[in-house]
């Protein structure tokens, strides 16, 4: 019969307009404004930097190594580096980022630079409502707006975040064993030669890591 | 022969049609685009039309050119990883997946398992997407306007949360790495999956139901827009455009790249090279895909995503050259590397699928109407992304 195929069609439709009142799968429209859709935890949008501690100057895990500046692909981070040096971390004295901007007009958000970041420095970050009415300024980035706390990465990425405070301790005990021999070895030599100069390595002073679990500080100076 | 269109020149652009004198009547040309809603993006095709006919069709493309290939040759390997997304931005998991090959193939890279399995499980949802959405358009140019395309763009939501759940982004994956996946899913995650493709054979049996016999669907797309099988091996087409011209040619078949050859599918072939045959090719392939995805949710090995040897940073590939190809749900994706031993590669080159089915439009829109135009455009299914690079 010519029609049939039309009415099955439409039968099909009827079903779908009836079924979206009563079944979830078949309503699928969010009201954007007014409600949202939580995000994955996966979910990437324009990277930030991590701090930790609370002063976010202070705290910076970044030391300007600019492997991100060199690896992204569209060219979007612009990086100074320090004159002097500052401690990081690992309490080691360390370059800092004079500057750090990102474009984030020109970022696409594809995460390059997290991954090949040896410091754990650079992470994603998941906001997307940041449309401004300055497209110049507004949208290139400085490190003081770049800066957020390792706690709001444990926030917007909750597994990921203790895996890298996991990692970054480990790192620590290890690095904390090593300058510690180090400095003994130092201090038997200094002791050997009898003289009074305080072996360089024991100034170094591990900052303590906010909120990590297992990154206690262990053999604060000797 | 009809009058001559006139190469394009910016002087025309504010002329209206212009009548062409020609022996046997009038020929009217039209520049259809390049901001046609029917284009798909920014294409144009500026037509010479006999009253309704078309007598000649030339397409102008370009407009969305990016300089693809001039960034792959300055940024390195790892940093033309996101790129290969922007190309077919409906199926970044597939480009990403062809780029991969390309580059494992020229540094003899091996892949886990569990990778291949995942890289072939996010290659068919991306094919179903693909699919859907291709025919929704397809019918959306029909004038079905939203209907059609709004219940595959529903399914496709689904697969779009699967993809950002994993990716971190849902269009835009940057997934794939040479010599396995970026991030191993989670248990969770492939029950989710799993969820999913239950719910897709119900979507394809309604979206056949929707479509398939309908009348009008019929009376528009049989018979027109024929491509006869020796041209479309002549031009170079692949995918379903090909098969529906009765060729049996799918590179998971011919390849057998990744693990394609553990899983049991067939390839949808048409019979006429028609419309309603390359979207019917389309709607089959949507089964087999569900059903590669269900092997392949079922047969998932554990392990490593990720060669653990494999180089993520400095990575240097000795001399030599490489082309890596898949399936893609648009038809054959290569990528032709060729490596001087620096950071990036001496010349890299995409061979898109868009491109080249398109370039049998003319031969096969000739001698039908505008409307068919349309149509006929729309069931190549391309995207200017790729098109233009």
């Amino acid at each position: 019969m010519l029609g049939e195929g039309i009415l099955k069609g439409l039968a099909e439709t009827a079903r779908n307009a009836v079924g979206s009142f009563v079944s979830k799968d078949r309503l699928t429209t969010v009201e954007y404004p007014e409600e949202r859709l939580p995000l994955p935890e996966a979910s990437r949008n324009f990277p930030f930097l991590v701090y930790d501690g609370t002063d976010w100057e202070k705290g910076l895990r970044c030391v300007a190594c600019q492997i991100c500046e060199k690896e992204c692909p569209p060219k979007c981070i612009y990086i100074d580096k320090s004159k002097d040096k500052k401690p990081d971390a690992f309490g080691r004295p360390q370059i800092y980022p004079a500057k750090f901007d990102i474009d984030i007009s020109v970022c696409m958000s594809c995460q390059i630079c997290v991954e090949v970041c040896p410091f754990e420095a650079i992470k994603m970050d998941t906001q997307y409502e940041l449309s401004t009415d300055d497209r110049f300024g507004g949208l290139l980035l400085d490190r003081k707006e770049l800066a957020k706390s390792n706690e709001y990465y444990h926030q917007i990425h909750p597994t990921e975040a203790s895996e890298v405070d996991a990692k970054l301790a480990a790192e620590k005990v290890k690095a904390d064993a090593k300058a510690k021999a180090a400095a003994g070895a130092a201090a038997a030599k200094a002791a050997a030669a009898a003289a009074a100069p305080k072996p360089a390595e024991a100034a170094a002073k591990p900052v303590v890591l906010a909120d990590a679990p297992a990154a206690k500080p262990q053999g604060e100076g000797d | 022969m009809s009058g001559s269109l006139r190469d394009t020149n910016l002087e025309g652009w504010n002329r209206p049609p212009v009548i062409v004198p020609d022996g046997e009547g009038e020929l009217l040309e039209v520049a259809m685009g390049p901001h046609h809603p029917s284009t798909h993006g920014v294409f144009r095709m500026d037509l010479a039309l006999d009253g309704e006919r078309v007598v000649r069709l030339k397409p102008v493309f370009g407009y969305l050119h990016r300089n693809h290939e001039q960034i792959g040759e300055t940024v390195s390997y790892l940093a033309m990883m996101p790129y290969t997304d922007r190309l077919d931005y409906i199926c970044s998991l597939t480009n990403n997946w062809a780029y991969a090959l390309a580059v494992e193939k020229l540094v003899g890279q091996a892949v886990p398992e569990r990778a291949e399995y995942i890289r072939v499980i996010l290659a068919e949802l991306t094919r179903i997407v693909n699919h859907a959405s291709a025919i929704g358009f397809l019918i959306q140019e029909m004038g079905a306007s939203g209907t059609p395309l709004m219940y595959a763009f529903r399914e496709r939501e689904k697969i779009l949360d699967l993809f950002e759940s994993l990716t971190g982004s849902r269009m835009m994956c940057n997934y794939m790495r040479f010599g396995g996946c970026r991030v191993d899913p989670s248990a969770a995650w492939l029950d989710a999956t799993r969820k999913v493709v239950a719910g897709l054979p119900q979507f394809a049996h309604e979206f056949e139901n929707l479509l398939m016999s309908n009348e009008i669907v019929m009376a528009r797309c049989q018979g027109v827009g024929k491509l006869r099988p020796e041209l479309a091996i002549n031009a170079g087409v692949t995918g379903p455009m090909l098969r529906a011209s009765g060729v049996n040619y799918d590179i998971r078949k011919v390849d057998h790249y990744g693990v394609y050859d553990r899983f049991k599918f067939r390839v949808p072939l048409g019979d006429h090279g028609d419309i309603y045959d390359r979207y019917m090719v389309r709607v089959l392939e949507i089964h087999e895909s569900i059903g590669i995805l269900e092997q392949a949710l079922k047969e998932i090995p554990g392990g490593p995503v990720m060669d653990p040897k494999a180089k993520i940073r400095g990575f240097r590939p000795k001399p030599g050259e490489a082309y890596g190809r898949i399936e893609g749900p648009k038809g054959e994706l290569g990528f032709y590397l060729i490596s001087d031993g620096g950071n990036s590669p001496y010349r890299f080159r995409v061979r898109p699928p868009s491109l080249i089915n398109l370039t049998v439009l003319e031969d096969m829109c000739l001698g039908h109407n505008v409307a068919d135009v349309v149509l006929i455009f729309g069931s190549v299914d391309i995207v200017l992304g790729e098109v233009d690079r």
